[in-house]
């Protein structure tokens, strides 16, 4: 089914959230500082972003155009508020680092965009599948991001992984010994460096594939997120 | 009598570049003799990786080489980013510096004559907040041997801490904050000389002289220069007259840090400041207060790179609002038909 896979390319690679749309910039540079918050950050939004697409989509004919804005902030924040406690509650040590952030879920333009372009319009399941490409997309974002930055900062990966996943994880933690670290990548310079180095090794790579694609043959379906 | 209109002779980048690479030798002359010779071994692992870089870059982005390269440019980014770090940073800080330089602040930004900013101030701003202990180390006058110094340069001696006295800026700004010293108290001490940090005072000198050298060959001009000493000067001494307990003498603000070699060779940098004279005064002077700024109340001692940047981004502003009227034009008549 072509439309699932639509879906699925367009949320992890094609219309990425963070390096296509660019989408939700607060907090792809706030909470990037390290890989294990960027993972908690991105699951967190995930599970919002699939639950408002849900919502959405099943009373998408009952909201009226004219106040169609503020009854999507309501839902999101209604979602927003309940994962912050449910994550207060069970995640606890997690939620102390990201703490100020979750509530800002509720003002991140990918969720609103992706209620307004896609949910709105389409049938729950779809907004559903959206929610959660978009979602993983995103988390795998933050987590490329946030381990670059980890790595060139403190010479760590997944620092405090077993904090978010549970102690089976710890194996995930690496760290460089005698390493000393660039502290400007943990602060906030590095996120925006990180992330342009970053778009720009992507769109070169589509630069590419558009040149073999071109060769091979014209007007192939090309949609890169400029 | 001769009159317009007058055929001026097109002034190269090379030759710019040049005389500009001349003025600073006094100052490192200077540096070298009173502080030691680590700084020249600095300037040129700077000046390789910078020229490299700097070739690499262009060959990325299919310029020529050759004549870019020989322009010199990448030398004179190469030895303000040395002269703006402590001469004693082991090599790689030195590389890292030259290459944000170099290949972020100029090349990304499309090139000489495109970057925004100043590429030795973001130089200077990115290591310092990268590594702020081996960016603070600024050894004390002639007390570490060329050996030494060479082996911190090159990582031999990792680990020699506690031979670095703190700068004349920041023993002051240590000792005001204790709250129970004066600014004659601490003065007393012993980074201080009779102008400013005991030694670099000297080096101070050595790049006025250059500057000097550098407007009499009228490769700056003078608005810079006068409006960042001026302005300095001037708020430094009106501070010092109200309370010259707490805050010090503008002798001391201008021959400490990096204040001279900022004044004529930083700020003045032709591409990343304002360019109509009003601009140029309002440029520089603005640099002055937020250098003055930081070093009195921000949280590092010194703040004429940060001061740079902040008014980097205000050029755009400064050349709109400072264009001078074109001549035969009145100011406020629009159209200029009358």
């Amino acid at each position: 089914m072509s439309e699932v896979r639509r879906v699925v390319r367009d949320g992890l690679w094609d219309n990425n959230v963070v390096f296509a749309q660019m989408l939700g910039m607060c907090p792809t540079l706030a909470t990037t500082g390290s890989a294990t918050n960027g993972l908690g950050m991105g699951l967190a939004t995930t599970v919002v972003l699939v639950s408002s697409g849900v919502l959405v989509s099943l009373f998408r004919n009952v909201i009226a155009r004219e106040v169609r804005i503020a009854i999507y902030v309501l839902l999101m924040s209604t979602v927003v508020t309940l994962v912050d406690m449910a994550m207060n509650a069970w995640l606890h040590e997690l939620h102390k680092v990201l703490g100020l952030f979750i509530p800002l879920i509720v003002v991140n333009c990918a969720i609103m965009g992706r209620a307004e372009a896609f949910a709105s319009k389409r049938a729950p399941g779809m907004a559903a599948l959206d929610g959660l490409m978009m979602g993983i997309g995103f988390t795998l974002a933050l987590m490329v991001l946030g381990g670059v930055r980890e790595a060139i900062g403190q010479g760590t990966l997944f620092a405090d992984a077993s904090m978010l996943l549970g102690q089976h994880f710890a194996f995930l933690e690496l760290r460089l010994e005698g390493y000393r670290g660039v502290l400007l990548m943990i602060l906030p310079p590095g996120g925006f460096l990180a992330l342009g180095f970053l778009v720009a090794a992507r769109q070169r790579m589509l630069a590419r594939a558009r040149a073999r694609s071109l060769g091979a043959s014209a007007g192939a379906g090309i949609t890169a997120g400029t | 009598m001769i009159h317009s209109p007058y055929v001026r002779k097109a002034v190269s980048v090379q030759r710019t570049m040049g005389l500009v690479l001349l003025a600073l030798i006094p100052g490192i002359v200077a540096h070298a003799l009173l502080i030691g010779p680590g700084v020249l071994v600095n300037l040129a692992i700077s000046t390789i990786t910078a020229v490299g870089a700097e070739a690499l870059m262009l060959h990325l982005r299919k310029r020529p080489v050759a004549i870019a390269v020989g322009d010199l440019s990448a030398v004179v980014t190469a030895w303000l980013v040395t002269l703006c770090f402590p001469p004693i940073v082991p090599w790689w800080l030195t590389v890292c510096g030259a290459l944000v330089a170099i290949v972020a602040v100029k090349h990304l930004y499309g090139g000489l004559g495109q970057n925004p900013f100043n590429p030795a101030m973001i130089a200077y701003c990115s290591m310092i907040v990268a590594f702020p202990a081996l960016m603070s180390q600024w050894p004390p006058a002639g007390q570490l041997s060329f050996d030494t110094q060479l082996a911190l340069i090159l990582g031999g001696a990792r680990d020699i801490d506690g031979i670095t006295g703190a700068t004349a800026l920041d023993a002051l700004r240590t000792g005001l904050r204790s709250g129970t010293q004066t600014v004659d108290a601490v003065l007393q001490g012993s980074a201080f000389g009779a102008l400013g940090g005991r030694g670099w005072e000297w080096i101070s000198v050595g790049y006025v002289a250059g500057g000097l050298f550098l407007l009499a060959k009228r490769i700056i001009t003078w608005h810079m220069p006068l409006a960042f000493i001026g302005v300095l000067a001037g708020i430094s001494t009106l501070f010092w007259l109200l309370d010259p307990g707490r805050f010090a003498s503008p002798l001391f603000h201008l021959a400490s840090g990096g204040a001279m070699l900022a004044a004529f060779f930083i700020v003045t940098d032709p591409v990343s400041g304002a360019t109509t004279p009003r601009g140029k005064l309002l440029f520089a002077g603005g640099i002055a207060l937020i250098a003055w700024l930081i070093r009195n109340f921000g949280a590092y001692p010194e703040g004429i790179a940060f001061g740079v940047l902040l008014m980097n981004m205000c050029v755009p502003l400064l050349d709109m609002k400072t264009q001078p009227p074109v001549f035969g034009h009145h100011k406020d008549a629009k159209g200029g038909g009358k």
